[in-house]
C-alpha cells in the first residue's frame, strides 16, 4: 500500500476536541500479527476511501481478554475487560467496529455485564452499510466471475447469527460465490477457536484446518474469503499443506474490497 | 370375585405410576444438587422455543430422514396415548371400550382408525431406525462413546415400541364385536383374518391378553424411562425452555470473579477488611466445576435430557479429526456421575459421603476438555437445546483458576496478556506500529 494511511487516535481526537463517528477496535492479532496487519491496513484503506470519521485507541488498546476467557481464565478476562471498559467509557465511545469476530463477540456480548455498553459492528457489516449507503463504490472488475468461497467464522456466524453481511459484500464484487457443503450455521470451525490458536492440537488423525481446507477445495475456488484473522491464518496454513498456495489465495473480505 | 380384575388393574396402575413418581422425585432432587440459575428473563422467547423446537421439532428435521421418522414416532406416541386413557378407564371400572358408549360410533371409529394408521407408521419408522442402528451402522450409533449399555438401550427402546404397537393392533384385531362395527379397524381388519377359525373363547383370551400386556407394557416403558436415555420424551420440554436465549457466542461472566476483580481495582478497598458477616456460613465459591455439584441445575437437566443421538459429536471439529473429545460423552459422563452421586446420597441417609471421585479426571479427562474449539457446532446441532460447551468451559475454568493446569503454551499466552496486553510477547507501546510499516 503506497498511499499514506490516515489513522487518527482517540487521544489526538480528544486533544482537538473532536469525537469520531466510530472507534476501530484493531485487536491484538490485527496489531501484531504480520498477516493480520495486512487486513487491518486494508480495512483502514476502505475507511479512508469512504471518508469515515474514525479513530483507534492505539497504545491505549489492550487485549479484550476473549482468548483468556475461552482458555478458562475468567479472572484475567475480567481484569482486561474492566481496564478496557475504563478507557472506552472515558472516551465516551458509543460505536465500535472490528475485523475480529472474537473481539466483536466479546465486546458486544460479554462487556455489557461488566459495565461496557456499545454498539459493536463487524467490519463485514460495516462495509456492507458503506456500500449500500453509497459511501463506498466498487469498480467491480477485479473479481468479476472469480470463484470465491466464504468460510464462516464461528463467533460471527453461529455465535452471533451474522451470515448474510459477508455474503452480500462478496456479491457486490461480481464474483461467483460458491458455498461449501458445511456453511452458515453448520460451518466447520477452522480449528483456531477456544484458544487452540495458541497451543498444539491434541492427538488425533488430522488437523481441523486441513479438514476445513479440504472442504473449501471441493468447491474449486480461486479465492477462499475469510472474515477473521485467525481463520485466515488457519486456512492459509491449510492451503499451504495442500501445496495449493500458488493457485488459491486466502483473503479477508476487507482485503478483497480494498482492491475491488 | 367379580371385581378382581379391576382391583388387580388398580394395583398395577398405582404401583407403576407410584414407582415412576418416586424416581422422578429422585431426579428432581439430583438436579437440585446443582446451583440455581435465574431463568426469569426472556419468557416470551423461551415459550417460543418450546413451541418451535420441542413441540414443533424444528431442529429434528434439519436432518430430513431421521427427523421425518422421528416426527412420525413422536406424533404417534402422543396421539396413541389418547387410547391409553380409554384403557385406564376400562380397566378401573370394568367397562369395555367406554369410548363407544360416550362418542358417536363414527367419531370413535375415526379416532381408532387414526390410531391404527399411526401405529402402523410408527412400526415402520421404528424398523427403519433399527436398520439404521444395526444394519447400516451409521457412525454416530457405533462410535466408541456408545459401547455397551447405551448401545443396547437404544435398541431396547425400539423393541418396546414394536411390541406395544403390535399388541395394540392384535388387541383390536381379536376384538370380534369391534371388528363387526366395520369402523375403526382400517389396519386391524387385515390382521383379523390371521385369527380366523379360532373359537370365540380363544379370540377373547387373546384379546384380553393383548389388552393386559399392552397396558402393563406401557407402565413398564414408563418406568424404564428413568433408567434409559429416553427421558427426553418428558424432559425435552423443560430443557428447551431453560435453554440458552442469549447469542451462542456469549459465555457467562462469573460473578464470584467479578467481586474479586472489583475489589482489586477499587482504590478505596481495604485489603485487611474482615469479610462481611453474612458470608460466615458460606463455603467460598469454587471457580469453575470439577464435579456435578459445581454445575448449574440447567446443565444437570441437560444431562438427563440427552438422548445420546450423537448429532453434536458428528458435527464436532475435534471429534471429526480424531481427537478424544465427544460432546455426547460429556453429557453422558455428567449424567453417570450425577446418578452415582444420587445413589451415594440414597445409601448414606440423604447426605453425600465423599467417595474420592469427581467428574473431572474420573469421567472426563483434561485431554478431552482442551480439544474443544468452542465453535458451538454441538450446541447448534442439538435438537433439544443442550449446551455441552458450557460444561466444557466450566471445567476448563476449574483447571485454570483452581489448579493452574492449563497446557504450557496457554500459560505463556496468558502471561503475555497479563504483562503486555497481547497474547504474544510484544511491547504494548508498539501496538500502533502497523500504521507506518
Amino acid at each position: 500500500m503506497s498511499e499514506q494511511l490516515k489513522v487518527p487516535t482517540m487521544a489526538e481526537m480528544m486533544a482537538e476536541g473532536r469525537k469520531p463517528e466510530i472507534l476501530f477496535w484493531v485487536g491484538s492479532a490485527g496489531s501484531y500479527d504480520d498477516r493480520a496487519k495486512k487486513i487491518t491496513k486494508a480495512f483502514v484503506k476502505i475507511l479512508n476511501k469512504a471518508n469515515v470519521d474514525f479513530a483507534v485507541l492505539g497504545t491505549e488498546e489492550s487485549n479484550t481478554g476473549d482468548v483468556a476467557k475461552r482458555a478458562g481464565n475468567e479472572f484475567l478476562f475480567q481484569m482486561q475487560a474492566v481496564m478496557n471498559i475504563e478507557v472506552l467509557n472515558g472516551y465516551e465511545i458509543m460505536r465500535i467496529v472490528t475485523c475480529d469476530p472474537h473481539s466483536f463477540n466479546c465486546l458486544k456480548n460479554e462487556y455489557p455485564g461488566l459495565g461496557g455498553h456499545y454498539e459493536v459492528i463487524h467490519h463485514t457489516q460495516f462495509i456492507k452499510d458503506l456500500i449500500s449507503s453509497g459511501r463506498l463504490t466498487l469498480e467491480g472488475n477485479t473479481y468479476k466471475g472469480k470463484r470465491i468461497t466464504f468460510h464462516d467464522p464461528c463467533y460471527l456466524g453461529r455465535g452471533n447469527g451474522v451470515y448474510e453481511a459477508p455474503r452480500d459484500v462478496l456479491k457486490k464484487t461480481n464474483a461467483t460465490l460458491v458455498e461449501m457443503k458445511r456453511h452458515k450455521n453448520t460451518a466447520l470451525c477452522c480449528g483456531a477457536g477456544g484458544a487452540q490458536m495458541f497451543k498444539e492440537p491434541e492427538k488425533g488423525d488430522k488437523d481441523v484446518n486441513v479438514l476445513r481446507t479440504e472442504e473449501a477445495l471441493e468447491t474449486q475456488p480461486e479465492i477462499i474469503a475469510t472474515g477473521c484473522p485467525y481463520c485466515n491464518t488457519m486456512m492459509t496454513d491449510g492451503v499451504k499443506s495442500k501445496e495449493k498456495e500458488d493457485q488459491i489465495k486466502v483473503l479477508d473480505i476487507a482485503e478483497l474490497i480494498a482492491d475491488a | 370375585m367379580e371385581y378382581l380384575p379391576n382391583i388387580i388393574f388398580a394395583i398395577i396402575l398405582i404401583a407403576g405410576v407410584g414407582y415412576f413418581a418416586r424416581n422422578i422425585n429422585k431426579l428432581i432432587r439430583n438436579i437440585k444438587l446443582g446451583h440455581k440459575v435465574d431463568a426469569n428473563d426472556n419468557t416470551a422467547e423461551r415459550w417460543k422455543n418450546v413451541v418451535n423446537i420441542a413441540l414443533g421439532q424444528s431442529k429434528m428435521v434439519k436432518r430430513p430422514v431421521s427427523g421425518f421418522l422421528h416426527v412420525i414416532v413422536y406424533v404417534g406416541f402422543i396421539i396413541i396415548n389418547i387410547e391409553v386413557l380409554e384403557i385406564i378407564i376400562d380397566g378401573v371400572f370394568g367397562t369395555h371400550r367406554i369410548g363407544l358408549s360416550i362418542l358417536p360410533e363414527s367419531v370413535y371409529g375415526f379416532l381408532i382408525d387414526a390410531f391404527e394408521i399411526l401405529a402402523l407408521l410408527v412400526l415402520v419408522s421404528v424398523i427403519v431406525f433399527w436398520i439404521r442402528r444395526n444394519v447400516i451402522k451409521i457412525r454416530r450409533f457405533i462410535s466408541s462413546d456408545l459401547k455397551g449399555w447405551p448401545k443396547s438401550d437404544g435398541n431396547i427402546i425400539l423393541y418396546f415400541e414394536v411390541v406395544l404397537m403390535v399388541l395394540f393392533l392384535v388387541m383390536n384385531a381379536t376384538d370380534t364385536p369391534f371388528q363387526n362395527l366395520e369402523a375403526g379397524n382400517v389396519i386391524s381388519q387385515f390382521i383379523a383374518p390371521w385369527f380366523e377359525g379360532f373359537s370365540s373363547e380363544t379370540l377373547y383370551t387373546i384379546e384380553r391378553a393383548a389388552w393386559w400386556l399392552h397396558i402393563v407394557g406401557i407402565l413398564v416403558f414408563l418406568n424404564y424411562l428413568y433408567f434409559s436415555k429416553h427421558l427426553h420424551i418428558l424432559l425435552a420440554f423443560p430443557n428447551v425452555y431453560y435453554g440458552k436465549v442469549v447469542p451462542k457466542g456469549q459465555f457467562n461472566n462469573l460473578d464470584a470473579v467479578t467481586a474479586e476483580v472489583k475489589l482489586m481495582i477499587d482504590p478505596d478497598a481495604d485489603p485487611y477488611a474482615a469479610p462481611p458477616e453474612t458470608a460466615e456460613d458460606e463455603v467460598p465459591a469454587k471457580f469453575g466445576a470439577s464435579d456435578v455439584m459445581d454445575l448449574s441445575q440447567v446443565q444437570l437437566l441437560n444431562a438427563y435430557t440427552c438422548t445420546e443421538c450423537g448429532r453434536c459429536t458428528s458435527e464436532c471439529p475435534a471429534n471429526l479429526t480424531g481427537k478424544k473429545l465427544s460432546p455426547r460423552k460429556i453429557m453422558m459422563d455428567t449424567r453417570d456421575r450425577l446418578e452415582e452421586v444420587g445413589k451415594n446420597i440414597d445409601a448414606n441417609n440423604g447426605v453425600f459421603k465423599d467417595d474420592g471421585k469427581q467428574l473431572l479426571g474420573d469421567y472426563i479427562t483434561n485431554e478431552e476438555l482442551w480439544a474443544c474449539t468452542t465453535c458451538n457446532a454441538c450446541v447448534e446441532a442439538c435438537p433439544v437445546s443442550i449446551d455441552p460447551l458450557s460444561i466444557i468451559m466450566d471445567m476448563r475454568r476449574y483447571l485454570v483458576m483452581e489448579q493452574s493446569a492449563a497446557p504450557m503454551e496457554l500459560n505463556n499466552m496468558m502471561t503475555n496478556i497479563e504483562n503486555n496486553g497481547a497474547p504474544w510477547p510484544y511491547n504494548q507501546m508498539d501496538r500502533l506500529n502497523w500504521k507506518d510499516e
